[in-house]
């Protein structure tokens, strides 16, 4: 599947439906991007090297999870029981999340947190990080979904 | 034999002998009698026992008001929410038909829950009554399935992300579960092969196991004739016809005492179904109002009422809680071992299991070990006609203090209800933690506090004071 991203904005996302499932494009902020790699002892598998549930293609294993640092692709379900957590960006104190709060997504169901990578709390229900899927990037505007360089994704 | 039909007179009514016609090729006048006009059951039942007729009542009015919708409805991803939509606005009566049908799911829990509440109290399932209990929780799971089924083809948000969660529950189960919840779905996500396939069962396998049942309940029930709030068998003392001294026939008697509290139940139903068929956002969650999006889930999911209290002990076996659970499983083999006469095998067996279950919860993660415990929260009824060992069956001639019991039981049942419809918060997910060790308490350790203390003596015939 194709999607042109010409035109994001830093801190957008957008949400495309992929094999009946949410997929979430996010270009995050350079500040958002320099602040992944400070807070990975909070993280239940910081470099993604967990394969139970879902393995991270090779290119997103990395504290970012992505090709190009800003791009973030993921599949929006959490691995817990399948809800659809919800973008929650703003950093800083708010409610039903920690007072340190750096930016990212919760899961509404079961209270799961995730980082800007997609990347798990520890200590939360969800066993593992957000799904990436497999893609790639054709030009610089195009980006395919569910096909990488080693082919269509498994089911 | 021959076939043989009793001669009339020749005069007698055509009612007479239409009857007489039937009764020779079909048991109408025995059953009859049998179920209804013959069947003695204690004079002194409370208000606590009509319960059981009225659950029968709910499930005539699902079953009418079902048969309806479903001439209306449609079962397709594409066309379910709006058809729904079609028999609020412009079908005639649509709308009451619907709000009749969804009031009396919630009614029909209420109902149950009420009757399951006599069945505790009075013991209602010890000897020989077993088996109307067994059948009877049957009963509760094929609601439970019912509801949850039922519960997705609205194709509202709630239905759709509920649906999600509870398919997703099994998954978690080691080796097999990804491929079994893929089963379920018939997809890889929730989607029009879901739909179809829980409306199947919604509509026509459920229900028929579930008529079943109730049949399986009530024949049952009226071979050992039924329990009283005394816990005395009033066949011990019978008449010399051999009719129970302290029985009245169930029709006029309490056909008449049903029928009575059936309007005063009409009345409620009415006045819910009429003026807060959404019972604020109890009955029908508001979220539900929202077509399907397999894109976003709502900020707010809960399941309905009637699922929460179990929901809520699924949500309290976190990581850190498992801990807690080894330490039970671990005191609850020590006890076995050290406080009953169970033969060695059965030790050594009860030692193994625990055992395994410890070492289990090392090696699977707590999410498993929460679906485990919600199953086995449900499934525990079955054991309770052998976790009972109290010489009498009522409450009211056990010692005082058995009435503490089971209030902190009731009281931990209804807390943990209550955060099933909050949102996560860890003061909430400590409470339901504290109440699933509650809930479970109550029913493993029944064995012993159920026979501890000093019981008042049971009177041979029902007490009875005529009004």
């Amino acid at each position: 599947m194709e999607v042109d991203i010409a035109g994001m904005a830093p801190g957008e996302q957008r949400t495309v439906e992929w094999r009946g499932k949410p997929v979430w494009i996010i270009k995050r902020t350079p500040e958002q991007v320099a602040a992944l790699p400070k807070h990975d002892s909070e993280l239940a598998d910081p470099q993604s090297k967990r394969t139970q549930f879902s393995t991270t293609p090779e290119y997103a294993m990395n504290e970012w999870r992505s090709r190009h640092k800003d791009i973030l692709v993921l599949v929006g379900i959490c691995p817990h029981l399948g809800c659809s957590p919800s973008s929650r960006f703003q950093a800083g104190p708010q409610p039903s999340l920690p007072d340190d709060w750096q930016g990212g997504f919760l899961c509404p169901c079961h209270g799961s947190t995730f980082d800007l990578a997609g990347r798990v709390y520890k200590n939360k229900p969800s066993p593992d990080n957000l799904q990436v899927p497999p893609y790639m990037f054709e030009g610089d505007t195009k980006l395919v979904i569910g096909k990488d360089e080693k082919g269509e994704a498994k089911a | 034999m021959s076939f043989q039909e009793k001669q009339l007179p020749a005069d007698a009514s055509f009612g007479d002998k239409a009857l007489n016609w039937i009764d020779a090729r079909f048991p109408l006048s025995s059953t009859w009698k049998a179920h209804l006009s013959e069947y003695y059951a204690p004079k002194n039942f409370n208000f606590l026992y009509v319960f059981g007729s009225l659950a029968l009542l709910v499930l005539v009015i699902q079953i009418v008001t079902g048969i309806f919708l479903v001439m209306h409805y449609k079962p397709d991803a594409n066309l379910a929410f709006a058809s729904v939509e079609y028999i609020m606005r412009d079908v005639p009566w649509g709308w009451l038909v619907r709000y009749m049908h969804s009031t009396g799911a919630s009614a029909f829990f209420i109902v149950v829950y009420i009757h399951m509440l006599r069945g505790l109290l009075y013991g209602s399932y010890r000897k020989p009554r077993e088996l109307v209990w067994l059948f009877g929780v049957g009963i509760f799971l094929c609601l439970m399935a019912e509801a949850f089924f039922g519960y997705l083809l609205p194709w509202g948000q709630m239905s759709y992300w509920g649906a999600q969660v509870i398919v997703n529950l099994f998954g978690a189960i080691p080796f097999i579960g990804p491929d079994l919840s893929l089963w379920i779905r018939g997809d890889y996500v929730v989607s029009d092969a879901t739909l179809n396939r829980f409306f199947a069962f919604h509509v026509i396998a459920i229900p028929l196991v579930l008529i079943g049942l109730v049949i399986a309940h009530i024949v049952a029930l009226h071979e050992v004739g039924s329990s009283n709030p005394d816990g005395v068998e009033i066949k011990d003392t019978v008449t010399e016809s051999g009719i129970p001294l302290d029985g009245i026939a169930f029709h006029p008697y309490y056909s008449v005492h049903d029928i009575f509290i059936v309007t005063i139940f009409l009345l409620i139903f009415s006045a819910v179904v009429f003026f807060a068929p959404e019972m604020g956002g109890y009955f029908l969650e508001y979220n539900n109002f929202i077509p399907a999006n397999p894109l976003k889930t709502p900020p707010h999911i809960a399941p309905v009422w009637y699922f929460t209290p179990f929901y809520s002990i699924l949500r309290a076996t976190t990581s850190d809680f498992v801990y807690w659970l080894q330490a039970g499983v671990a005191a609850y083999v020590a006890l076995i071992i050290l406080r009953t006469r169970l033969a060695s095998k059965c030790k050594i067996a009860a030692a193994v299991i625990g055992l395994l279950i410890i070492v289990g919860m090392f090696i699977f993660d707590a999410k498993f070990w929460g679906v485990v415990l919600m199953g086995v929260s449900v499934m525990i009824m079955f054991g309770l006609p052998w976790l009972d060992t109290s010489p009498v069956k009522s409450i009211r001639y056990r010692p005082g203090w058995h009435k503490y019991i089971y209030i902190v039981f009731g009281i931990a049942f209804i807390v943990l209800g209550y955060l099933g419809v909050q949102p996560p918060t860890p003061v909430g997910t400590a409470i339901a933690q504290v109440c699933t060790f509650l809930y479970f308490g109550f029913f493993l350790l029944m064995p012993w506090w159920s026979a501890t203390g000093t019981f008042k003596p049971v009177p041979a015939r029902v007490v009875y004071h005529p009004h």
